[in-house]
């Protein structure tokens, strides 16, 4: 009988403020799985939806079917999509790592060091790492708008942890910004016309969104997650 | 334009058989409240009532969605809970294929039409999307609300996932009907943790759809014209105040509970029954409904990889409950941890009055409120049955 496939799975746990895209990013990173033929799970922390409240999603990742639901309590991966959220307590879990696992990896969108020395200590003993760049900056420098930033920080994730291609990304965004089955909040979809607006057609927004995904792939590229480096800076 | 006028899809009807175990499937990504909503579509349903209330909205919406789409005959918003469920038994006279869903404190408000249903026999099917009942007000999820359902007869399937749910619901329609049944079948899942969460459903076509509803098949009529416009109650005779409205009421209850427990069968037939084992010679088990089945699957998952002896129990029917079946698959057990979304436990309190030993029987983890369960708790729990060691951190 062949061996059994080793199960690789991430528990990933994505922190913001409402309007950054938050649950958008866990929609699309479910379906950018489903795309490669790899499996996930997705469920938003919900009541709270609404601008710069602070929101978390969460998003299971795995090769193989996942049974777990509800939120992720202890992750191995955190997203960080405001500052605030760490340095004004505004996470649902605090202190933000909260329930950790060794080994892990967190990444933070910020132009300044937000960790204080506390912080890292207890991620220097969890031997996890930290990738630090302005993914707001970014995603105003490529696509013209800060509401890519969640475009940055979900292609700095697979980016880093190599889980699908850019195709498998592509046709997620895809399907959730010109697909028909996406159900979204009354908020969510004010939003997406608001979106829509500025970019005036959908297919340019797709086409700058993957612009940005590539770009933190590329920069991705030159990071050992498995290093001994604690922090990661990259400068936008 | 009424509803008899209004523009229906064309459909190859079916029997729920062939639906649920023979037509081919395709694999969707979606939430539990699609999943429920798809399988509204598939179910050829004529009427469906509701009032919004979180999270069980989203189902509803998407089921005005399809009834705009032409896949049912006719849909309202009532003015709120009570009026809902009345509504449906006011409806269910009429002899036609009901479908509504609620959510915690929308259950207990439309409780006392609900409780009425069975005595009614009301062939309707009933989405529960849990959420906390108790004060202080949230809306997260918790399954307490189940606890106040589970005594008025009406036959209780609770969903694990976003396969489940539409599964079930699909095999509720078919439940509901048969003429030694009759009475509801409510259909629970926990709100946000599978209705607003993505998963994998593997759904037959939406051009076919089940048979049309038979009110002939039915074990009391439809609708009595001898009085018109139509008479209220349908068995005058139990509201008067005398010995034989007692004895005709109580063999009644009986006979409700009789149906609830010849509701078995079909759920043997369409759901392979009630329960689900997985290593039945395990010394300690993880024993689970809805959602916290899947946290106690993933556990056992985790407990296989380590090499540790222990076994799997999901619970598909809280009504009726798999009594004999639990008692059977724990005989030899040692041990049984009972993980729960509510505060008071009642699978933990209905397992150990289904065995002989109670005293093995873990209560907890609990989790409630909107919390959510973590595998590592349950975890823990097992590697203390075992006597081993568990380094738990948070």
């Amino acid at each position: 009988m062949a061996e059994q496939q080793k199960r690789e799975r991430y528990n990933i746990r994505i922190s913001g403020l409402g309007g950054q895209g938050v649950v958008t990013t866990a929609h699309i990173l479910g379906s950018t799985m489903d795309n490669a033929g790899k499996f996930a799970s997705l469920v938003p922390f919900f009541g709270s939806e609404k601008r710069m409240a602070p929101v978390e999603a969460y998003v299971r990742a795995s090769n193989q079917p996942i049974y777990e639901v509800g939120e992720v309590v202890y992750p191995d991966i955190i997203m960080i999509y405001h500052s605030q959220v760490i340095t004004h307590g505004k996470s649902y879990t605090m202190p933000f790592y909260t329930g950790l696992k060794p080994n892990s990896l967190i990444i933070i969108n910020t132009d300044h060091d937000v960790l204080n020395e506390d912080d890292i200590k207890v991620l220097e003993d969890l031997n996890a790492t930290v990738v630090q760049f302005d993914a707001t900056a970014l995603a105003l420098q490529i696509a013209g708008t800060e509401l890519a930033t969640n475009m940055a920080m979900m292609g700095m994730l697979l980016g880093l942890t190599k889980l699908v291609s850019t195709e498998n990304i592509e046709a997620a965004v895809k399907e959730r910004f010109l697909g028909t089955s996406f159900v979204s909040s009354g908020g969510t979809a004010m939003l997406d016309s608001a979106i829509e607006k500025k970019f005036k057609k959908k297919e340019e927004l797709l086409q700058k969104n993957m612009d940005v995904i590539n770009k933190t792939f590329e920069m991705a590229d030159s990071v050992d997650i498995s290093g001994s480096e604690l922090i990661v800076r990259f400068d936008i | 334009m009424d509803a008899s006028q209004r523009p229906q899809l064309e459909k190859k009807k079916a029997d729920i058989n062939y639906i649920l175990k023979e037509a081919p499937r395709e694999q969707h990504f979606i939430t539990g409240a699609q999943a429920m909503a798809e399988a509204v579509k598939r179910a050829n349903v004529d009427m469906a009532i509701a009032y919004p209330i979180t999270p069980q909205s989203e189902v509803m919406h998407l089921v005005g969605d399809i009834y705009a789409q032409g896949h049912i005959k006719e849909y309202y918003r009532a003015e709120e809970e009570l009026g809902t469920m009345s509504a449906i038994a006011g409806a269910a006279r009429a002899g036609v294929r009901l479908f509504t869903a609620t959510s915690g404190p929308g259950l207990l408000r439309g409780l006392e039409a609900i409780v009425s249903w069975s005595g009614h026999r009301v062939p309707a099917v009933l989405g529960i999307l849990t959420r906390v009942v108790n004060a202080p007000l949230s809306i997260q999820p918790d399954n307490i609300e189940m606890a106040y359902m589970m005594h008025c007869g009406a036959v209780m399937l609770h969903a694990e996932n976003q396969q489940d749910t539409f599964d079930y619901t699909l095999a509720a329609f078919a439940i509901t009907e048969k003429v030694d049944v009759y009475i509801p079948v409510a259909v629970a899942t926990e709100g946000f943790f599978v209705t607003h969460a993505k998963g994998y459903v593997d759904m037959t076509a939406d051009d076919i759809c089940l048979n049309d509803f038979d009110p002939v098949a039915a074990p009391v009529p439809a609708m009595d014209n001898e009085t018109p416009p139509a008479r209220i109650q349908r068995d005058a005779p139990v509201q008067k105040s005398n010995f034989m409205s007692y004895l005709i009421h109580s063999v009644w209850q009986q006979e409700i509970w009789d149906s609830n427990q010849r509701a078995m069968k079909y759920i043997y037939e369409y759901l392979g029954g009630p329960i689900e084992v997985q290593n039945p010679e395990a010394d300690v088990f993880v024993l689970g409904s809805g959602c916290a089945a899947a946290q106690c699957r993933e556990a056992h998952r985790y407990a296989q990889e380590d090499g540790l002896s222990v076994g799997f129990i999901k619970v598909k029917a809280i009504r009726p409950f798999p009594t004999e079946e639990i008692r059977d698959a724990l005989k030899n057990a040692k041990s049984v941890i009972v993980p729960e979304h509510n505060i008071i436990g009642w699978l933990c309190k209905e397992v150990k009055a289904a065995i002989p030993n109670g005293g093995i029987v873990v209560e907890g983890p609990r989790v409630y409120g909107g919390m959510t369960l973590p595998v590592e708790l349950i975890m823990k729990e097992i590697h203390t049955a075992l006597g081993l060691e568990y380094d738990l951190k948070l």
